[in-house]
């Protein structure tokens, strides 16, 4: 009975065909959302298309932290400025940045010799700009009574791959300490910060035993080492800040003398004076040139290399010298093309200032 | 072993408690894993409800990001999220219901029909990475639609597609054959016969298979980070063209951050977005439920 009255209704004209189609349906319900959802954007968002005006960066998530905060003070003093920031990674970052993507490319190293190709080829020119320091923390438990320093020699005896399944145990590192199972905790193998521990110790990019328990975020590695007495692990330096009582620093020696005797302590001051070798690493912004045509684009890179300098701290970095942020606006301002670093070369070798000022 | 050969044990005799104590011992089974599921469930929506109900408030919905955790908020993130979800499901809904009808109804039930099926069954289960990949290549660059909200919906209609093709055609074919069979005697052609019978008597089973295919897009990253979705966008996207963040990139942006207070922003990201979830539901539900009496 009520199956003929529907049907009966359904061949009236237009009323009954909106309400038998569950497609239509479906689609009333999403076109409200959406309505609705775009009737209440902010009035300055308002206004041409959005490639125009809109600073786009992507890259690192390392230097992430440090965008996002000179974004939102450049924003703050700019009313109407549309910064916008993305975490496809370093690799990610430059790839898009040589298909002229996006106008600034966030680096945790700097651009690769294949990367260099790319950007070449497609006619993308680019200044490189370091903005920050970003320092590596090798961690013990706080329980941990004998590791009161460390060699890069032990490091690498410890982490290279054929350290794999052999070096096991505390005392095989160094006599005298216990004879108990080692638990390694470390980054990822996408990470930066993987990426630069193995080409500071190792001499290599990626090479690395595979046995140690890893964790894309090193949230995850603290926890694990705070956990753990008998637990060694390295992240990067603002981790181990914010979690300073659940965990002890080692001190890492070099052997060379010239940039500071014995083994040093990872801090603000032993990052940015270089002698906290060599695992502290300058982090970059790589502004597109043809970008900086553009007058917003020039002033938010300005901005990053003046009021950005006091943020950098405020987000767990630590900040260059003066001198050489001085260097780096040198750059910049001579619009200097180009990189400082010939493609893989290893930026542990020579400190920064000393590469700024060739 | 030996004495528990069958001449040993006499069937008729044994009592009725002992014959259904299988029963018994798997429905206690059934209730124990039930348990222990619905407890997993407890204990990471305690944890999350603990870290982050302190952080919930109009100014955390209201606010852009920052990178200090106590004013930094979700706003770009869960206009992004809706909006992106909005579209996805405007595209993949008459794409996916259009293709079961004809799948289900029109296709001659072959070879072919049977290949198309197994394919479309496959394409369920590809991890969603990879449609990232189709889509930053296709979308994004071949049709130059850029990082734009229009590129992720597509995306994530990609990624829904199989699902919404595959529960569409369950429902159709739950429909039962003297409906169809009633229309065409009444002398209704086959198109007004889908259109007036069997697609409103299949729409609570099309719409629950939308959500749950819509449910898994809004927890998606991966793609969307491939496509070239942002973390940090300090305004809501104002067009098909714009450039966009969703929740679950502010989430994981906020968990791997150094400082314990954004944790509990991610805590607090992490209930938007299951109430925004729980919302979809609800909608879904009413509307199918209006549908179901109407077809009564």
């Amino acid at each position: 009975m009520s199956q003929t009255h529907r049907t009966r209704a359904g061949w009236a004209p237009h009323a009954g065909w909106t309400r038998s189609l569950p497609g239509t349906a479906g689609v009333l319900v999403w076109t409200m959302v959406v309505a609705a959802c775009g009737g209440g954007q902010t009035p300055g968002a308002a206004g041409g298309p959005a490639g125009d005006t809109v600073i786009r960066i992507d890259g690192s998530s390392t230097v992430f932290p440090v965008t996002e905060a000179v974004a939102e003070e450049f924003q703050k003093a700019n009313p109407g400025a549309r910064v916008t920031v993305g975490i496809s990674g370093t690799g990610g970052g430059f790839q898009k940045f040589c298909r002229d993507e996006i106008d600034l490319a966030d680096a945790s190293r700097p651009i690769s010799a294949s990367e260099k190709d790319a950007c070449q080829a497609t006619g993308v020119d680019y200044i490189e700009l370091p903005v920050a320091y970003d320092g590596l923390a090798v961690v013990v438990n706080p329980k941990n009574s004998w590791a009161a320093s460390m060699t890069v020699a032990e490091l690498k005896k410890l982490w290279e791959p054929a350290a794999q399944g052999k070096v096991m145990r505390w005392n095989q590192i160094r006599d005298g300490w216990p004879d108990r199972e080692i638990h390694l905790f470390g980054p990822g193998v996408d990470s930066g910060t993987f990426d630069y521990f193995t080409e500071a110790i190792m001499g290599k990019a990626d090479e690395s035993r595979g046995d140690y328990t890893s964790s894309e975020d090193d949230n995850v590695i603290v926890q694990g080492i705070s956990g753990d007495e008998f637990a060694l692990g390295y992240f990067g330096f603002a981790y181990y800040e914010e979690n300073a009582g659940k965990l002890k620093l080692v001190p890492v020696d070099d052997g060379n003398e010239a940039n500071g005797a014995g083994p040093i302590l990872p801090s603000p001051e032993t990052v940015k004076n270089g002698s906290y070798a060599p695992l502290s690493r300058p982090i970059f912004v790589y502004p597109k040139v043809k970008a900086l045509d553009r007058p917003e684009v020039r002033s938010f890179v300005d901005f990053y290399l003046t009021q950005g300098v006091p943020l950098v701290r405020e987000v767990g970095y630590i900040p260059l010298s003066d001198r050489e942020y001085e260097l780096v606006r040198g750059r910049f301002t001579a619009k200097q093309v180009g990189s400082m670093y010939q493609g893989t070369e290893s930026h542990s070798s020579v400190s920064l200032e000393q590469r700024l000022a060739q | 072993m030996t004495d528990a050969s069958p001449a040993a044990v006499p069937t008729p005799v044994r009592p009725p408690f002992l014959r259904h104590s299988g029963d018994r011992l798997l429905g206690l089974f059934g209730l124990l894993v039930m348990l222990l599921a619905l407890a997993a469930l407890a204990a990471l929506l305690f944890d999350i409800t603990r870290d982050g109900i302190g952080r919930l408030s109009w100014q955390f919905l209201t606010s852009y990001p920052s990178r200090r955790a106590a004013e930094a908020g979700i706003l770009p993130a869960l206009a992004g999220s809706v909006y992106v979800i909005g579209i996805t499901a405007l595209i993949a809904v008459p794409l996916g219901v259009g293709a079961a009808v004809y799948l289900e109804e029109y296709e001659a039930q072959g070879r072919l029909s049977r290949l198309i099926e197994i394919n479309i069954a496959n394409l369920a289960g590809v991890p969603s990475i990879i449609y990232g990949l189709l889509g930053l290549g296709l979308f994004v660059r071949i049709f130059g639609m850029g990082r734009s909200v229009l590129a992720g919906s597509c995306t994530l209609a990609l990624l829904v597609l199989p699902t919404v093709i595959i529960s569409t055609r369950e429902a159709l074919r739950a429909v039962p054959k003297s409906l169809r069979e009633g229309s065409y005697a009444l002398g209704a052609t086959k198109w007004q016969t889908i259109q007036h019978q069997v697609l409103p008597a299949a729409l609570p089973g099309v719409l629950t298979g939308l959500i749950l295919a819509l449910s898994r897009a809004i927890g998606e990253t991966a793609p969307l980070i491939t496509i070239g979705a942002l973390t940090y966008v300090p305004f809501l996207p104002d067009g098909l063209w714009s450039p966009f963040t969703v929740l679950p990139i502010q989430i994981f942006n906020w968990v791997s951050r150094p400082q314990a207070a954004f944790a509990e922003n991610a805590a607090a990201g992490i209930l938007v977005l299951l109430v925004l979830l729980l919302a979809m539901n609800a909608v879904a539900i009413v509307v199918r439920d209006r549908f179901q009496r109407r077809a009564q």
